[in-house]
Order: C-alpha cells, then structure tokens, then sequence
C-alpha cells in the first residue's frame, strides 16, 4: 500500500481526503505511483503531469522522506519508507506567485 | 416573469449572480472552483442549463468543468488538448521560432443547436470543438495550418484565441481572432480558413497593414446581422460590412481607441459599447472615469455613459471577454473590472449600478436571459 498525499485543490478536484492509499503492484516509482493515482482519480490526468509528455508539470512537486524527488527519474525506485508505507509520498504545489 | 443570469470567471474562482427581469436585487453564488483562474464560463443556447467552464491554474493546468443545472452543482470532463499532428512553431517574443505548447482555455463557444457541441479557443492560438460534452476534444487544424500560422506572435497575455462567433445564419461560417495574428473566417464549418484582416492597421508591425500579427483584442456581431462585425483592436475600434473582407476605422471621437471589449445592443445593431483604456501600457482608464462609451450610429461617433460609474480615482481595466449584453426588452448591460465591480446597466447603459464590489479581479461576464 502506497500512501500519497495531494494538495488541497486537488483534493477538491478529485473529491478525496488529503492522503489517498493505493495498490501498487509494480515496483514503486514516480510513474508507477502516478499511474495508479490517474487511475484511481482520472480527473487528475493533466493536473500533475503533462498528458502526453508525462512531464512533471513546473510548478509541481514530489517530497519524501525530507528529499526532494522532482528531478528523480520516472522509474527510479521510491524510498523504502514510502515503498511499504511507512512515508507518504508528497505532491506539492510549489511555492509560486508571491 | 423574465430573469437573468450572469456567470462571472475571475483570477479565483467563478461566480453566478441572479436576478428577476428587474435587475436591481441580486443573488451571488460562489466562488466555485475558488482558487483557480476562470477564464470564461458559458451556457448552451440550445439548452440554457447547460454551462461549461474554463478552469486553469499556473500549477495544475486546465480542467473543464460542466453543468447540467444552471451552476448549482459542477463536474469535470475533458482536459486533455492535443494539437493535431506536428504542431510546429510559431513566433516567439524575440521573433525566433517557438514550438507551439498547449497553455489554457481562453473562450468557450457552445454551439447554437447543440448543448453537446462546443468549440475552446486556446492558447497557444488553435481552435478545438468537442462534440460530446466537453468530455473530448479535437483541433480544427485547418486555422492554424492554412499558412501563416508560422508568423503568429503572443501578445502581452500570450498567443491566445479568445472569440470565437458563430453565424446564427449560416452553420458552416465560424469567426475567431487571435491575439497576435488578427481575425480569421471559415465558410466550409472549421476546415478551410482564411485571414480576415484588410484595412487594419497596427504601427507595430513593420507592415502596417499586413495580412496577419494584429492583435485583435474582440470582434462582435448582432445576431440579425452577422456579416457586419465590429472590432476593438489593441489601438482603434473598426467595422466591417463584408464579413470581414474589408474594415474600416470608426474609432471617432473616443477618448481613447485603445481597449478591449465591445459588444452591440440586443435589439439595436447599429448601437454598440466600449470601454476606452488609456494606453497600452496604461491599462487603465483615461482621466481616471470608468466610462463606457455608446455608438448608436454603428461608430464614429460615441457618447460617454457615466451615470453610476466612478468619475474620479478610478483605475481599472475592463478585460476582453469582461463585457455581455442580456435580451430583456429594456436591453441590460454589464460588464466586470479587473478591481471585482460588476456593472449592470438595465436601461442599455443610461445608468448603471454595481451588482457587487469586491470579487477578485474580473476575466469574463457572459449573460443569460432565461424565461
């Protein structure tokens, strides 16, 4: 179980709570993760990363365990702490616009 | 009796105020989507239930939002805007080539007939449509591939497709401009296009009069009549009477031709509206009055309309898409301001009073007359 936590206008966008669980049969990685959050919640296709590019879009970020991820690449493998659960990955909006 | 509907976008959120056909007390409902920027918000004429919304943010990119009952509840359909093929480039700022990127919904068109067809003006400058309810959507190549598309340039606000008019008379005609490239014209529904821009004349390019990198900031028409159309241009206001085959100034004595709403009287084509803004890097109004200013000639000449507004320290701009007219027998007219006032006018702009004062900066004001 894979434990993500969006930010507050996704939350409203999708209709969930701040921290969302997910089954993650693959290896646990940025796209995997991201895959089965779209799945899960498709209206955030194109919100977190770019439709057909799958580039993570600016002014979005991915935090875990105090690290920054955002440049990580999309099949590296995820923290163990958020691999069994034990960390939720982070989606942040980054801080933008004064 | 007769009401009215106004469907406010902002830079955070979207706002539906209501009324009876008296337009005096009003009812504000929002913000929906609080937060996001609303580029526009428009409802169906086929089915005035139907609305779609242009939701965007800086961080998390476009969504579409529609609904079935008036604006009381919202659910997302279609974001993803693929341009067909091989987008190519554009000019960017410095001139060089720019490939084209997909950055927000400007302006939605809900087809005159259909409540399921609608058209998304976007930026970078291409048109799409959607047929089923926004769920997907397709670009009409044919606009930016018919040649030019190479020399287009953004504006300030960016390479932006902001008006998009349909020919109540004619299905297969489609109107939209560009903010840089001008004004374009489609006689075969979306397929072929061509620029519609002869008798414009822009000092910033270095052909002033040349066929495409105008920036048209809105063209208008009156329903009974869409082969005329009038324009704001970033600098003079300008008419055509050939569907935009050929125009001509009619700026006249404005305070400033600079601006970038216009709209035409619902009952009166001949009777037009702006708003003159100072300069364009003074976005602002000139003498510091919001004044809109009304033709009842068709143009050149213009008579203020200030009774309501502020007529001292007023600094505001009046956004594009910011302007709308209801269909009521004493015509109503609106419009909304980057400082959050929305205007109405329920005697055709004689007098005006806000409806409310204090929403985040205006981006668009559409009207919807219902029974």
């Amino acid at each position: 179980m894979i434990r993500v936590v969006i930010p507050a206008h996704l939350q409203t966008l999708a209709r969930t709570s701040r921290e969302v669980q997910l089954d993650v049969t693959e290896r646990p990685s940025l796209q995997s993760v991201l895959d089965a959050l779209e799945s899960a919640y498709p209206v955030l296709r194109g919100a977190i990363r770019d439709h057909i590019t799958l580039r993570r879009r600016p002014f979005v970020r991915f935090f875990a365990c105090e690290r920054d991820l955002s440049h990580s690449g999309p099949d590296d493998p995820l923290p163990e702490a958020v691999a069994t659960g034990a960390e939720p990955l982070l989606i942040v909006g980054a801080m933008a616009g004064g | 009796m007769s009401s009215v509907r106004v469907l406010v976008g902002t830079r955070k959120g979207a706002f539906v105020l209501t009324s009876d056909g008296k337009r005096r007390d009003w009812h504000v409902d929002g913000p929906h989507f609080a937060g996001w920027e609303i580029y526009h918000v428009k409802g169906s004429p086929a089915d005035p239930n139907r609305l779609y919304a242009s939701q965007s943010s800086g961080w998390f990119g476009q969504q579409i939002q529609r609904s079935n009952d008036g604006g009381q509840t919202w659910a997302p359909v279609g974001n993803a805007f693929a341009y067909d093929g091989v987008p190519g480039t554009h000019q960017w700022y410095d001139g060089t080539p720019h490939p084209w990127e997909f950055a927000r919904v400007w302006n939605l068109e809900p087809s005159l007939t259909d409540p399921d067809t609608v058209y998304a003006g976007v930026e970078d400058a291409a048109l799409f449509r959607s047929v089923d309810g926004g769920a997907s959507w397709h670009e009409l190549p044919g606009l930016r591939g018919h040649g030019s598309g190479a020399q287009w340039q953004p504006g300030a606000g960016g390479m932006c497709l902001h008006t998009i008019l349909l020919d109540p008379l004619d299905p297969q005609r489609i109107f939209v401009a560009i903010s840089a490239a001008g004004a374009f014209r489609t006689d075969d529904g979306g397929v072929t296009w061509k620029p519609i821009n002869c008798g414009l004349r822009s000092a910033q390019l270095p052909d002033q009069d040349a066929e495409v990198g105008h920036c048209v900031h809105r063209i208008a028409m009156h329903p009974s009549r869409p082969n005329v159309l009038f324009m704001q241009k970033h600098w003079d206001v300008m008419r055509s009477d050939d569907a935009g085959d050929s125009w001509r100034e009619v700026s006249g004595n404005l305070p400033s031709d600079f601006g970038f709403p216009i709209d035409v009287h619902a009952h009166e084509p001949e009777t037009l509206y702006v708003v003159p803004i100072k300069s364009d890097s003074e976005h602002y109004v000139p003498d510091s009055k919001l004044r809109v200013y009304r033709s009842r000639t068709g143009g050149d000449e213009w008579e203020a309309l200030t009774n309501g507004l502020p007529q001292r320290d007023c600094y505001v701009n009046v956004l594009r898409d910011a302007m709308s007219v209801d269909r009521l027998d004493s015509c109503g007219v609106y419009f909304g301001t980057t400082g959050g006032q929305v205007y109405v006018s329920a005697d055709a702009g004689d007098s005006w009073a806000p409806i409310v004062r204090d929403l985040p900066s205006v981006l668009s004001v559409e009207v919807q007359t219902l029974a």
